[in-house]
């Protein structure tokens, strides 16, 4: 444990209002921290930026998790646990459903937080390839009150994103739409368990006579935010699911993102996994178009 | 095989000495230790690989005054951690040699005023040039060690090789790494010590091996050895990388405790502790074989280098273990072995379970697939047809005098693998799908405790005495962590005295109150030191016996009750047993040549793998682990040993790699040092054949080491029967089977893709 | 709102049943106020990162690692360590079956493995060898390759059941 915990100032704010309100009067100022799963380890390792850190764990507004009509909205404090235990999500989004299952193992999943994975914003974070995947909204709240951002619009760079300094994620609303469409996630790391994407998945597919009418294939650890890969969906969009159409989809994944060489892994074992995992995919649908 | 089998706890699984408290949460491992006045310290480290120590500046914002600090001006005695060369400084002086050397200590009375301080020391160097690998060090371009980077080398010439190049068929060679592997014990380093200038210096840690510790104190802190203590507290796994390490961090916290005149307790946090402290040696083997056509082995040349470290420290023992176990349980009619352990700019490599042994078993193992494949034989037949067998030599000219049947252990492993419908299996289901299966093989030996004279140097000393209450309690410096030492020291003892298992206990090993059983290491406990467990305990019955207080046939009861009396008349009851080596053990430390080991357990490992070509990661699906270990002693302890090695050993095939950055390990954190969880480990088979040991407790031969052995190359022998693709490197990570896979991978499902014409279906 | 700024302030949770107060600095870790202050020095610290689960503890019945917990998050919660599990039979059969099954070798990881499987028996008291797996994968062990671990579970399961 390599910091001082005398050096920290650490507020719980009562409320999301309060907690905004804070915010807003002292922007840039406050880290916020739910889970703690990202935060407390840059504390224990010395290397966390902030000294003054804003409580949002477990407050009521952020851990919600409400069907209404035609959303389901995730609150951004909502644990993995709270997200695998939803059977509404378990049925409609099961691309996030298996992801908050392969984070960590069951201890950091009772800690860990959706809106906490999204914020942290590493390029290999679990549950962001399949936000997406179902092109989730996010509620951002301040003291100004609140709007809406398209997720695929919220990541810009790394760890830049539409967020301002006194801003939260407050809640991520997905649609429940996905019913016909073939699902397919795979997270490819160093073990079964407890690991950190080396390369990830989270891809959304739909056939109608014949072609591809749909196609949403979103990648994580293999750029510097997670992403979407909209030149392979648009070699499938329209076309039929042909060797063809297949190996030209994998050759423009592999171009399409853009993999380096770090602690974890290489570029070019990264590239031949996106290659594999896309044609596994498309695989996938179509055996499930030929079942139909 | 002993002739009577009427033993009455020997076989059996006693529950673990202290295994209540483990389970309760109430054992006291280091850490949980607080003394009153006691401070905490830290090491201030080098930065740079190798270099001149310029200038030491303490930088602003700390209260320095508030510290002690302690540096190579401050010892007492010799600045080196004694061992065998006593090359290493417990502190940097003028020169470091490897990043985290090091070079500072400082004490405070609160743990968390420490990171800051060690931060804000910063230190100006003069760098040297540098070396990292194996080959930089050999290529002499650069002489950081002695005269030449070579710590130790060792040569074995047996037979004629020479005629053998002439004679044969087949010459093959390989050349095969290893890489370094960290113990990651769950419990980090750790140490308590307290100075006084009456009793001297007092430690207390996580340690393996108090005398040695003992040993290295006294050197340092110039004291006599009455004023010497340490005692071993319970321990959270060690491995071997609690066996010289802990010197190193009791000596820092003995200085620490010397100048501050109060306890000082240092504990390393996870990062500290694999970036800091001992590895496996990472090796490259290279062989030369002469092979007949029937896939004999007529003779070979055998290449082996290690990489050390900065420091000797134990290298020229895991160099000399690697070097006899080089030529696996083959028969070598001649063979030329010319193994070095060279020096590098990194922390100094040690002790892990196998201590040489996995590494040039690794090499061998994988060898014996490249002659199977010259030759153009199975797996199974090449090893079978050079097997060694009972009255022929070993690579030292150790006769092998027992009744192992290794083609027999072979065929039995095979038979509880389902080996050959497997591959008949395999090879019909790989031709389609992303899922390549193989099965693998490794045969091998483990030769237990010290090697040649090293037992009678040890001269290991044990004691039992008996109690107040009517039982006895073990004395050695033999320590527990994990792999059973309590359990089975006790039910040897019970066993020989013929008493209930609740009976006997163990002392904490206190140099104070312990003799000197020798180090707990090298698979001796158990066989080694039980056996003098077991005399010691026959010499304490005698004693009574002698006394005229009881009969040789004696129940319970009067036992207790001799015990009792004897303790009533004259105050202390003590037997001494002293390892006495045994008759026909010659070793010629000049010529590496003779009886190198009192015993080798002897093992065939198969490993069922299936590679995923989509992500080219291997997984083990199944493992059998057979082994002949002279006896079982606990059953539930034994298989949980061999099952802790296979473990660790697929860690070592495809998990476990240390990242190196200018010598450093880049990946000191536990989220990027992969090791199997439970998810990853397949269900692991073990089983057992006996033939007992006329040197060992009850039978029994050292088993503690002999799983780590043979997994690595069973598994990479298995993925290349899956794959067709011969890797010699270990670890073998995914990004390495995708590097040896790529040419045909892009071609497998283009093959598919015009195989199945993968239009879709027009039924609608 | 609650403040704590840079001060210890007095933060109250039940630990094993017993309402406690410590004085804190709120964002020490959970894990060092149960051990130095509270001296229940059964949880350990094995990795300071949550990737051993040495210091897997109960949160209000959810299994944690309490190395990445702030102190002042748990006010008002229940937590429970390894000591606090005497009274709960699952605690009596896991005991018994890790010392028959050699579940515990060096032991550091025990604690944490038994938390694991005391949560996992809460969520799952007929767990399937695949779910026991998935319950304790956030507990690494060095010593026993997991068989016997979970060949622990799997016996304490069936005991716990029968009755």
């Amino acid at each position: 444990m390599r910091s001082d915990p005398s050096e920290y100032e650490f507020v719980i704010a009562a409320s999301l209002r309060e907690a905004v309100q804070l915010l807003s009067e002292q922007p840039k100022a406050w880290m916020p921290i739910a889970g703690g799963t990202d935060v407390m380890v840059q504390l224990a390792w010395g290397a966390l930026r902030a000294d003054r850190l804003l409580s949002i764990w477990n407050l009521p507004e952020l851990r919600a998790i409400e069907v209404l009509g035609e959303e389901i909205r995730i609150g951004a404090g909502s644990t993995y646990t709270d997200v695998r235990r939803h059977q509404i999500i378990a049925r409609e989004f099961p691309l996030l459903s298996l992801a908050a299952s392969w984070t960590g193992g069951i201890a950091n999943q009772n800690r860990g937080t959706l809106g906490g994975n999204i914020v942290n914003a590493s390029p290999a974070a679990d549950s962001l390839p399949a936000l997406l995947a179902y092109e989730a909204e996010l509620i951002l709240a301040s003291a100004e009150g609140e709007r809406r951002v398209a997720y695929l619009d919220f990541h810009k760079d790394y760890k830049k994103m539409e967020l301002g300094p006194a801003e939260l994620i407050r809640a991520i609303c997905l649609k429940p739409r996905f019913r016909k469409y073939v699902s397919y996630a795979r997270k490819v790391g160093a073990r079964s368990a407890q690991a950190i994407a080396k390369v990830s998945i989270a891809a959304l597919g739909r056939v109608e006579k014949d072609k591809v009418a749909e196609a949403r294939i979103a990648l994580g650890s293999v750029a510097p935010i997670p992403i979407r890969l909209r030149e392979t969906e648009r070699v499938l969009v329209g076309s039929r699911l042909d060797a063809q159409t297949m190996a030209r989809a994998r050759k423009m994944a592999v171009a399409e993102s853009r993999p380096i060489d770090d602690i974890r892994s290489t570029a070019r074992y990264r590239a031949a996994v996106v290659e594999n995992l896309v044609a596994e995919f498309l695989e996938t649908l179509a055996a499930a178009q030929s079942d139909e | 095989m002993p002739a009577s089998r009427t033993e009455h706890l020997i076989g059996s699984s006693t529950p673990r000495k202290e295994g209540r408290d483990k389970v309760s949460g109430r054992a006291r491992y280091i850490d949980d230790l607080s003394f009153p006045d006691m401070l905490h310290g830290a090491t201030v480290r080098s930065q740079i690989p190798r270099g001149k120590i310029t200038k030491i500046n303490f930088g602003p914002g700390i209260a320095w005054n508030e510290y002690v600090i302690v540096s190579a001006k401050d010892i007492p005695g010799k600045n080196y951690i004694a061992l065998i060369e006593n090359d290493q400084p417990c502190l940097a002086d003028k020169i470091v040699n490897h990043p985290e050397e090091p070079i500072l200590l400082l004490a405070h009375p609160e743990r968390k005023a420490l990171p800051k301080a060690v931060a804000a020391v910063s230190i100006d160097y003069e760098p040297l040039p540098a070396v990292f690998t194996i080959e930089e060090s050999e290529r002499k371009e650069h002489i950081i060690w002695g005269a030449d980077n070579i710590f130790k080398s060792y040569r074995i010439e047996k037979g004629d090789v020479e005629s053998a190049w002439t004679r044969a068929d087949y010459i093959v060679e390989g050349e095969y790494f290893t890489g370094a592997q960290e113990q990651l014990y769950i419990e980090t380093q750790g140490v308590i010590a307290a100075f006084d200038r009456e009793k001297g210096i007092t430690v207390w840690g996580s340690l393996q091996c108090p005398y040695y510790v003992h040993k290295a104190l006294m050197a340092l802190c110039n004291l006599p050895q009455e004023k010497v203590r340490v005692v071993q507290t319970e321990t959270g796994g060690a491995f071997g990388g609690k066996e010289e390490y802990p010197s190193m961090i009791a000596a820092h916290a003995s200085l620490l405790a010397m100048k501050a005149g109060r306890p000082v307790k240092i504990i390393y946090d996870r990062g500290e502790d694999m970036a800091a402290t001992t590895k496996r040696h990472p090796s490259r083997t290279r062989h030369r074989t002469a092979v007949s056509k029937d896939g004999k082995i007529l003779g070979g040349e055998i290449d082996l280098v290690m990489d050390g470290g900065g420091y000797m420290t134990l290298s020229p023992v895991v160099l000399s273990r690697a070097t006899i176990h080089a030529g696996g349980p083959y028969y070598w009619p001649g063979v030329r072995v010319r193994a070095k352990v060279i020096a590098t700019n990194t922390p100094p490599h040690g002790a892990f379970r196998g201590f040489g042994a996995p590494q040039s078993l690794f090499a061998m193992e994988r060898h014996m697939e490249r002659i199977a494949r010259a030759v153009g034989l199975s797996s199974a037949e090449v090893r079978r047809r050079n097997f060694l067998q009972p009255g022929q030599t070993t690579i030292t000219e150790q006769i092998i005098n027992e009744p192992i049947d290794l083609g027999k252990l072979l065929d039995r492993a095979l038979k509880l693998a389902g080996y050959q419908e497997k591959k008949k299996r395999f090879v019909r289901e790989n031709a389609s799908g992303s899922q390549k299966r193989g099965m693998g093989i490794a045969a091998f030996l483990h030769g237990a405790g010290f090697t040649g004279s090293g037992e009678r140097y040890l001269a290991s000393v044990v004691g039992v005495e008996g109690c107040r209450d009517g039982g006895v309690k073990v004395l050695v410096s033999s320590t527990e962590f994990g792999q059973g030492t309590n359990t089975v020291l006790c039910q040897i003892a019970a066993e020989a005295l013929g008493l209930p298992y609740q009976d006997v206990r163990i002392a904490q090993p206190d140099t104070n109150e312990v003799p000197n059983s020798g180090p707990t290491v090298a698979s001796r406990t158990a066989m080694v030191v039980g056996n003098l467990v077991a005399s010691a305990a026959l010499g304490l019955k005698q004693t009574l016996i002698g006394a005229g207080m009881l009969k040789d046939h004696h129940t319970t009861d009067e036992f207790h009750a001799a015990c009792q009396a004897y303790l009533a008349a004259y105050g202390t009851l003590r037997s001494l047993a002293h390892y006495q080596s045994p008759e026909g053990i010659y070793w010629d430390d000049q010529k590496y040549c003779g009886e190198a080991y009192a015993a080798f357990a002897w093992a065939v490992y198969v490993a069922e793998v299936a590679v995923d070509l989509t992500t080219y990661s291997a997984r083990v699906d199944d493992f059998v682990a057979l082994q002949e270990i002279g006896r079982v002693l606990n059953p539930v302890l034994a298989r949980g040993q061999i099952l802790g090695g296979v473990a660790q050993g697929i860690g070592f095939a495809l998990y476990e790699k240390v990242e190196w950055q200018g010598g450093r390990m880049a990946n000191s954190q536990m989220t990027n040092y992969i090791v199997p969880t439970s998810a990853d480990m397949p269900g692991v088979r073990v089983y057992f054949e006996e033939l007992g040991n006329r040197h060992g407790a009850f039978g029994a031969k050292g088993i503690g080491e002999l799983p780590m052995d043979g997994p690595a190359p069973a598994v990479v022998n298995a993925i290349e029967d899956a794959l067709g693709i011969a890797f010699d490197n270990v670890p073998l990570l995914p990004e390495t089977i995708f590097e040896g896979v790529k040419p045909t991978a892009a071609a497998s499902w283009e093959r598919e893709d015009r195989a199945h014409d993968r239009t879709p279906a027009r039924t609608r | 709102m609650s403040t704590y700024r840079g001060a210890k302030r007095e933060i109250s949770f039940t630990v094993n049943g017993e309402r406690r107060t410590v004085r804190a600095y709120p964002i020490e870790r959970l894990l060092d106020v149960l051990r130095q202050q509270l001296s229940l020095t059964g949880t350990k610290e094995g990795c300071g990162e949550g990737e051993c689960g040495a210091c897997s503890v109960l949160i209000d019945n959810e299994l944690v690692d309490s190395c990445l917990v702030p102190v002042a998050q748990v006010e008002g919660a229940s937590v429970v360590t390894i000591e606090g599990l005497a009274a709960d039979t699952r605690f009596h059969a896991l005991r018994d079956t890790f010392l028959e099954c050699g579940g515990a070798q060096c032991g550091i990881c025990t604690p944490g493995m038994i938390l694991a499987a005391i949560d996992l028996l809460n969520r799952k008291p007929i767990p399937t060898m695949e779910d026991i797996r998935e319950g304790l994968s956030g507990n690494l062990c060095r010593c026993t390759g997991y068989v016997q671990i979970l060949e622990a579970v799997a016996e304490a399961a069936r005991r716990t059941v029968i009755r």
